[in-house]
């Protein structure tokens, strides 16, 4: 049987589409360029030396035994990182989930607790750890009179880490629970196992690989993470800093690029076990819906124990961020407690404060855009089109989110600032404010084109066949259907691209050049001196910005989101 | 109201599919020939899988064939897509689109087409009318009944005043009453317009009631094509007989034969048959029976015994075995007849031009 006709005419469909054609061939051309090319440069600069193509880069770099340390440390940190985040979002969620909460104000705790890491810049919480329980921490020297404590190195990029990242553990969990059938814990209870044993023996068991699936994602995330471990880190050295240290200060490309290829290989590894192993795995065994509501359990002994646990722990992360405006405010943190407004004073007459949120500002702003009609371009050729190319485009697309931005940035460094190839082809590029916004979008890619991706595998498919039908080509189809009908995808797009863009910093730091200020930068520059206040009063201004686009987007989506009209159908 | 009403002719059509668990290929539709004359009513019958949406796809757009031609109006259509043919399709699940209200769904197609503002208000109007949707213009789509948006889908197809309509199992997203008068309604419509018509269902009593012709399909070829009648009472082969409408086999061998009469032997009885096709003398054959075809009584063809009885209001419902061979009949109108009781012995008795052979 040969399927040669219906391939031929196919082919032949999909080129009377010329828009179609062009825009996959554009993506194709962008995704190579701006994700696959950096990342295949690195391998070239780390395998290919002088003498061909040896091992001695790699040889080299693990003689270095601050990289040895290093590999080792990063993988403590993201194993216990990883865990704690895990379990911390698994009670958050089951508390939310199972337990009745007895006031507004928990429910209110616990969003905000789901928001925050969304809204905060990294880093964050670095700063303010480092406020309450370093040498001059308000908690340490005044509460408990202790001194000399020290909050860098590995407990303090645990805790930070774990703070930042439990509230994703916690959002995915709570879709998990959600997903259970009550009645299977229910029947569980009547044939007489204690609440406990229905925990262990049900519910645990039925959200064990969705528990994985939630650590190997902090996992990820934690060994990416460059800011925390830069601030708080002192000499306890992780992967993505050292790379940055190997090429800003000892100048050392070749060194730089292989240990990027070394971080790679470690997320890319996680990555693909996440992907295809367990993300498939814990959704697997709760596909069912649940078929009535769950009897919320009510019992004191129960009740009592886990929202204390959960309050303490929401407030202790709230007061966390409330600690950095304070910050911007004191006159010296730790010493002079009077109220000043010298440090914003200071951000803008002297650190030029209204220029680095003027760029930050400009250049997210142009990303969010094109990052998001990317994201949702890429998921509708993903979703709804059948073509060759299809599969290539899923991939790169995904495998950006497997990138830690260190390694991105190392590889644009080595990749464009000589030119492709080195051949001085689009050198212009680099060191302007284009290749930041390429940095931005293709960081942002990814989230943006899951997000689009489950949208439209909501929508039925019949319905953009139908436009197709009465005469609508792709481009017709794409603009007068498929937007409109993920505008919330779309928009929620939007913010959090720009909200992604404004607060990043691991590829950015490599990237930008003296012309381009930019917040994240700046605030870790301070931080870095020990100018807290300075660092605080930037911070405090971006988290504003964020917090407040975020709210904006909540109103966008009520007043011109239809969306929700036509899901109650 | 059409432009022209344009025919559809498939030219030894094939589509080969992958199956996705053995990674084998396999023809979902297979060397499928079709003359679908302009203007009629033409429905693809078979249970799932049979090839029928696939076909319909086909003359669409959506799927490519992998061998033969499509034909519409005269014109080869293979290498166009689905938004350059003349085709408008009804979907399963009507489609419409969400966003707009039912003014701008109908409008949809004709917008692209250019028309003029005044000229679209006018077609549209008119169209709504035709399927009892006036004044509806500014509701949206959720806030219909499953039988208006029905109509909605109906209206955006015809108001592009396509070669040929395309139905795909339209009807089968609404309960059984609002099915049937549907279905009239969409034959009204389609008779009205004067438009040619490719329906799609596995639901037999909806194919006789609404087509001119009908196209039974399995396993991706055609199993037969012809009027209802031609079908309900001279069906091709079992498959046919037993999808449309219940039947009852009963398999015997042909004794004697004079011309197309014949007498069969089945069990010891003798019955006598018309219209005889290829079987010779000593071929064995099988007969088809409709349930509501033939009675019980004390005097008949068949010898029987009564397994089951069962009163169903309008009719008395009978299984009866004749040797080894369960046979259903339907009496009609039992009140003033005999009724046999379970474990009765008694006679199937039928008319000679009422069983079928095959």
């Amino acid at each position: 049987m040969a399927r040669t006709q219906s391939a031929d005419l196919d082919r032949k469909k999909f080129f009377a589409d010329p828009v179609m054609v062009t825009t996959i061939a554009v993506l194709i051309a962008f995704l190579s360029l701006f994700i696959l090319y950096p990342l295949a440069i690195l391998l070239v600069d780390s395998f290919v030396t002088d003498n061909g193509l040896t091992l001695d880069v790699f040889r080299r770099i693990m003689g270095m035994s601050n990289f040895r340390r290093a590999i080792s440390n990063t993988l403590k940190v993201g194993f216990l990182v990883g865990i704690a985040s895990a379990l911390i979002g698994l009670l958050f969620a089951y508390v939310e989930v199972y337990v009745r909460l007895r006031t507004r104000f928990m429910e209110g705790l616990f969003r905000v607790v789901s928001m925050l890491p969304v809204v905060s810049p990294p880093f964050v919480l670095s700063l303010s750890m480092i406020m309450l329980f370093g040498k001059a921490g308000i908690v340490t020297r005044y509460l408990l009179h202790i001194y000399d404590n020290s909050v860098y190195g590995f407990w303090g990029i645990a805790i930070v880490q774990t703070l930042t990242f439990f509230p994703v553990c916690y959002m995915m969990m709570k879709g998990l629970l959600k997903n259970i059938d009550p009645s299977l814990e229910e029947a569980a209870r009547d044939m007489g196992a204690s609440r406990w044993k229905v925990f262990t023996s049900v519910t645990l068991p039925l959200v064990l690989p969705g528990l994985g699936n939630a650590f190997l994602v902090t996992f990820i995330e934690s060994i990416a993470d460059f800011a925390n471990p830069m601030i708080i880190g002192g000499s306890y050295d992780t992967l993505a800093t050292t790379i940055y240290l190997q090429i800003t200060g000892a100048y050392d490309k070749e060194g730089a690029s292989a240990m990027a290829v070394v971080l790679l290989c470690i997320t890319l590894f996680m990555f693909i076990l996440q992907k295809y192993w367990l993300e498939a795995k814990s959704t697997a065994t709760l596909t069912g819906k649940a078929s009535r509501e769950r009897m919320l359990i009510t019992d004191r002994s129960v009740t009592l124990p886990l929202t204390i646990l959960c309050s303490l722990l929401a407030v202790f992360v709230i007061v966390m961020y409330i600690c950095v405006p304070f910050g911007a405010l004191f006159r010296t943190w730790g010493y002079d407690f009077h109220l000043t407004t010298k440090w914003f004073q200071q951000v803008f007459k002297r650190y030029k404060g209204l220029k680095a949120f003027k760029d930050s500002f400009v250049l997210s702003l142009i990303a969010s855009p094109i990052t998001a009609l990317l994201s949702m371009i890429i998921s509708y050729l993903v979703v709804k089109r059948k073509f060759r190319a299809r599969g290539f485009i899923e991939a790169v697309s995904m495998l950006a989110m497997a990138v830690p931005g260190t390694v991105l940035g190392i590889g644009y460094i080595r990749g464009f600032s000589s030119g492709v190839f080195r051949t001085g082809f689009l050198q212009g590029l680099y060191g302007t404010g284009a290749i930041l916004i390429i940095v931005f979008v293709v960081r942002s890619l990814p989230t943006g084109t899951r997000s689009g991706i489950s949208a439209l595998r909501q929508i039925d498919k019949s319905i953009e066949e139908s436009a197709y039908d009465m005469g609508a080509d792709s481009f017709r189809v794409f603009m007068t259907v498929t937007l409109p009908l993920i505008k919330d995808s779309f928009l929620s797009g939007l913010v959090t691209a720009f909200v992604r863009s404004i607060t990043a910093i691991s590829a950015i730091i490599l990237l930008v050049t003296p012309q381009y200020l930019l917040i994240t930068v700046q605030i870790n520059e301070f931080a870095e001196k020990g100018a807290y206040g300075i660092a605080c009063a930037f911070a405090t201004i971006l988290i504003a910005i964020t917090y407040g686009s975020v709210l904006l987007m909540n109103l966008v989506i009520r007043y011109f989101g239809t969306s929700r009209k036509f899901e109650e159908e | 109201m059409a432009k022209e009403k344009k025919g559809v002719r498939l030219e030894h059509i094939s589509k080969i599919y992958q199956d996705p668990k053995t990674k084998k290929d396999f023809y979902a539709v297979r060397d499928t020939t079709l003359d679908i004359e302009p203007g009629s009513f033409v429905t693809l019958l078979g249970p799932s899988g049979c090839g029928k949406t696939t076909t319909l796809r086909m003359i669409a757009g959506f799927e490519s064939p992998d061998e033969g031609e499509i034909y519409l109006g005269g014109e080869p259509i293979n290498a166009l897509t689905p938004n350059r043919r003349d085709t408008a399709m009804v979907f399963q699940s009507y489609a419409l689109l969400p966003h707009y209200n039912i003014f701008d769904n109908v409008a949809y197609g004709l917008k692209l087409r250019k028309l003029d503002k005044a000229q679209i208000r006018e077609k549209v109007t008119g169209i709504l009318k035709l399927v009892g949707l006036e004044g509806m213009e500014s509701r949206m789509t959720n806030q219909l009944s499953g039988g208006q948006q029905q109509r909605v889908a109906l209206a955006r197809a015809l108001v592009l005043e396509p070669g040929v309509l395309l139905f795909d199992e339209p009807l089968s997203n609404l309960d059984a009453k609002l099915r049937v008068s549907m279905r009239t309604e969409i034959r009204r419509i389609q008779q009205e317009a004067g438009i040619t018509a490719v329906y799609v269902t596995h639901d037999q009593s909806e194919a006789m009631a609404i087509s001119d012709k009908i196209i039974i399909m399995e396993k991706g070829v055609v199993a037969q094509m012809g009027t209802p009648q031609e079908i309900y009472y001279h069906p091709d082969s079992e498959f046919v007989a037993d999808f449309i409408g219940e039947a009852n086999f009963l398999r015997g061998t042909l004794v004697s034969r004079d011309g197309t009469d014949g007498v069969v032997e089945i069990g010891g009885s003798r019955v006598a048959v018309c219209d005889i096709r290829q079987q010779k003398a000593g071929d064995n054959c099988t007969l088809v029976l409709r349930p509501e075809a033939a009675v019980i009584a004390d005097k008949g063809q068949l010898p029987c015994r009564v397994v089951l009885s069962c009163f169903m209001g309008s009719y008395q419902n009978y299984h009866v075995m004749v040797g080894d061979t369960l046979v259903k009949i339907t009496d009609f109108n039992p009140k003033n007849k005999k009724i046999y009781s379970v474990g009765d012995e008694a006679f199937v008795a039928f008319e000679t031009e009422s069983v079928h052979v095959l």
